[in-house]
């Protein structure tokens, strides 16, 4: 009997403490590793999934999304309204809201912060963003240092004008670009606002020493029905991503805040030391090669289709470690409007060699093939250099670093081919489309790099981003799903390779809801709402 | 000699002027657009031209270059584009790590390196020469990201003797000094070898050896020093090459050296960030050389510097 009880008590005691810590609790710090600094801790800069996280821990903005979804709620507004004809937003903010220097956010605060990154002075990436509000075209043109659009009846109350009804605009004010900064703190530093950030969030920036640290202080002004809990958290720079997993698996730092290291994948997921603590994370992520439409012979409908049969995108994914899930559509699983049935086309060499001989090309042709010079790029290039060989496409690989590959491939008669990724920058499908497909993106130094300019497409997708009445939310994303989905079907402006995959390993002091670390919008996961034992 | 330090200090200014006319003109001679990578993915055509006047990236090369030449004359090194931060603090925050980890590493190479080559050099052709020669070859064509990882993974992770990486304390020195020590320790051995086999030949050893002086002062005294002075000249080399050049192992070790913010800065064409490194590497060369060059009589006062 005795044989029994003893493990049975002994699995009572220490059942009963692991019961307890699975309640958030208040307190501890933990270490984040990253390889490189970060481009900026300034929210009107930073625009990496690196300093997405921190910025959003620093400051906030009228609105953000609930932990672990890609719902939006109130943040610094307490409520907001919408005009019916779509062209108002008005925001109640809430009262006794502070800046770590201590002073009291108002209105003028979040206009002054829009205002800042529409002003070129401050040369901000997000700026193009809020050009649809009333004002800012001129802040951009130099026509003016604030925006008309931009009022502030009182105190706690700022009312945006929009040129035209937007759908997205609600996402646009959860964007970094538009987080409240304090205009006194901003323009002391200037430039250097990066070092010195002062925001409203549930952590204050104490220390940023560049090449190796940013140190977070929990906020105690901050209270979200408990959160945050954890006291203090480490950016830690400047360390390589494997040597970043031997550190968490030791314990001696908490998680990554980089892509996790291709080289580490399969040792870690076979691991059962730390099952439960490695998860495969979906993102917003769709890996793809685009197709030229200026340069020969990728200007013909039958080309794009063939090149799109002859890619064996299943062996591609197997090449990377099953990293990634194979798409043959643009959005990705987790982006609203994502199509489950749609299965593009199929991997079918044949026909492809057939579609070939039909545009005149039987004897196949030559072309080459643009890529990032660093893995898993050049493993992806060689695979899909085979396939292409197999229906007589000789392909010459051409890898650069990022910034000639993005030089390169934004020419009109840069790149014929080019690997690439995007990500979208918040959880809409017309993310997926202005910036890499649409009229207004095929221009030189655009991201639109197959050069795919679809007048009747265009015109659509206009018409989708103007339904901004909440009621037809459904609607719209119907409509973008069809628009998406005729860009493959009648057009193959693209190949659509895979969705890349991110995995999230933790320490196992590192709690919270599961939901918390495989979050969409917040990597590696959303500083307020974890918690450690 | 002032005479002599000062004319080469001239020549060095005229090699840093060159070298940064030639990184200028090939880094805006790239395909990549770096008006482009600062206004971001989203950004109209029209704004990505305001960057690039704001930049100053619109005008002709040589002007670009007179402007950065004269900022240079003051002291300005610029902002980086994408962290937009000053150069100057961005490469000051990670000079003290970069010449710690310089004088670390040197030490190891001449401790392990030194001693390996002379051994190998005094037994010439025995089987302890030829072993050594073998691990001296195998440790300078090991990948740096082997070496450096396989001793992170043995002493800091399984032993624990260390923390896996990181910058502050001594502790976190030790890897990456050995790792370094071992990678470039191989060239020294052998260097240290060939130069003692040199010496061994000379007349004065076969005198000190006449003399019946016993052997470790024949090593110490006269052959050691004698065949110093091309492991110098390489210390001189490795200034350089270490302000600069050793990415994967501060990377893998963490180490917040110079190394990693060229590899960044050269991903994002962060010009004026590479302008700085290069500049700040080209100095440490000449330097490096310089000071080689002015050790060396005190070890051999036939050189005479002219």
């Amino acid at each position: 009997m005795s044989r029994y009880l003893m493990p049975l008590l002994a699995g009572l005691i220490l059942a009963s403490p692991l019961a307890l810590a699975d309640e958030p609790k208040r307190g501890g710090e933990i270490t984040i590793i990253y390889r490189d600094d970060f481009d900026s801790m300034d929210p009107a800069i930073g625009y990496s999934f690196q300093s997405w996280t921190p910025i959003k821990a620093v400051f906030d903005g009228l609105v953000d999304y609930k932990p672990g979804t890609t719902e939006i709620e109130p943040d610094l507004a307490e409520s907001y309204e919408i005009s019916p004809d779509g062209k108002t937003y008005t925001f109640k903010l809430r009262q006794g809201v502070k800046f770590h220097n201590g002073r009291e956010l108002k209105a003028a605060d979040i206009k002054y912060s829009i205002e800042r990154t529409c002003n070129p002075k401050t040369q901000s990436p997000g700026a193009s963003y809020y050009t649809g509000i009333i004002g800012c075209q001129d802040i951009i043109d130099g026509k003016a240092t604030e925006a008309s659009g931009i009022t502030t009846p009182d105190d706690y109350t700022v009312v945006f004008q929009l040129t035209e009804p937007n759908a997205t605009m609600l996402h646009l004010f959860a964007l970094n670009f538009a987080f409240a900064v304090p205009k006194e703190v901003a323009e002391e530093y200037g430039e250097d606002f990066t070092h010195h950030g002062v925001g409203t969030g549930a952590y204050k920036m104490v220390e940023y020493t560049p090449g190796q640290r940013v140190v977070l202080e929990r906020n105690p002004h901050t209270d979200k029905d408990g959160r945050p809990y954890i006291d203090k958290i480490t950016l830690q720079f400047g360390v390589e991503p494997v040597t970043g997993v031997l550190r968490i698996e030791k314990g001696e730092a908490d998680t990554l805040g980089e892509i996790f290291p291709p080289a580490k994948y399969l040792e870690v997921s076979q691991n059962p030391a730390v099952k439960g603590r490695f998860l495969t994370v979906g993102q917003l992520n769709t890996n793809y090669m685009s197709m030229n439409f200026n340069i020969k012979p990728f200007d013909d409908l039958r080309v794009r289709r063939a090149v799109n049969m002859a890619v064996n995108k299943q062996r591609l994914v197997q090449v990377l470690n099953n990293r990634g899930t194979v798409t043959g559509q643009i959005l990705p699983p987790a982006m609203a409007g994502f199509n489950p049935k749609f299965q593009g086309y199929p991997y079918d060499p044949e026909k492809a060699k057939g579609l070939l001989k039909e545009a005149g090309l039987g004897d196949g042709f030559t072309t080459e093939l643009y890529f990032q010079n660093v893995d898993p790029w050049p493993r992806m290039a060689q695979v899909i250099q085979q396939d292409l060989a197999a229906i007589g496409i000789k392909v010459e690989l051409r890898g650069l670093e990022m910034a000639s590959l993005f030089g390169t491939a934004g020419k009109p008669d840069g790149a014929p081919m080019a690997l690439t990724e995007w990500y979208a920058d918040f959880p809409d499908p017309s993310n997926f489309y202005t910036a890499i497909l649409g009229c207004g993106a095929a221009v030189e130094g655009g991201f639109n790099w197959s050069f795919y300019c679809n007048e009747d497409i265009d015109a659509r997708a206009k018409a989708a981003d103007a339904l901004a009445d909440p009621a037809r939310a459904q609607e719209r994303i119907d409509d973008w799903s069809k628009i998406m989905i005729d860009i493959i079907e009648q057009d193959a402006a693209w190949v659509p390779l895979f969705n890349s995959n991110r995995f999230s390993l933790r320490s196992a002091k590192l709690k919270g809801d599961e939901t918390i670390f495989t979050d969409i919008i917040s990597q590696p996961f959303n500083f307020e709402a974890a918690w450690v034992e | 000699m002032p005479t002599y330090i000062a004319r080469r200090l001239v020549q060095a200014l005229l090699i840093l002027l060159g070298v940064s006319i030639i990184t200028f003109v090939l880094l805006y001679f790239l395909p990549a657009d770096p008006a482009r990578m600062v206004a971001g993915r989203t950004a109209s055509k029209a704004q990505v031209e305001l960057v690039r006047m704001q930049l100053g990236l619109d005008l002709p090369v040589w002007e670009q270059y007179g402007r950065y030449l004269w900022n240079l004359l003051q002291g300005d090194l610029g902002r980086s584009y994408l962290q937009r931060t000053e150069v100057t603090t961005l490469i000051g925050a990670r000079l003290p790590a970069s010449l710690l980890l310089m004088l670390g590493a040197i030490t190891c190479e001449l401790l392990i390196g030194v001693t390996l080559g002379a051994m190998a050099g005094l037994r010439r052709g025995s089987a302890a020469d030829q072993t050594l020669m073998v691990a001296a070859l195998v440790f300078v064509s090991t990948p740096q990201f082997v070496t450096a990882l396989t001793l992170l993974y043995i002493f800091a992770y399984w032993l624990g003797w260390f923390p896996i990486g990181g910058y502050g304390q001594f502790t976190h020195l030790v890897l990456p000094s050995i790792t370094l020590g071992l990678l470039g320790g191989g060239w020294y051995a052998r260097v240290t070898r060939s130069s003692v086999i040199e010496v061994l030949r000379q007349d004065f050893i076969r005198t000190a050896r006449a003399k019946g002086l016993d052997r470790w002062r024949i090593v110490s005294v006269h052959i050691l020093p004698n065949a110093a002075l091309p492991v110098i000249a390489m210390i001189g080399i490795d200034v350089g090459y270490f302000m600069s050049s050793i990415v994967i192992v501060e990377s893998v070790f963490g180490w917040p050296g110079i190394g990693q913010l060229t590899w960044q800065a050269i991903q994002q064409i962060d010009i004026p960030i590479i302008m700085g490194v290069t500049l700040v590497s080209a100095c440490a060369y000449v330097l490096g050389n310089l000071l080689a060059d002015l050790v060396s009589p005190l070890i051999d006062p036939r050189i005479k510097l002219r």
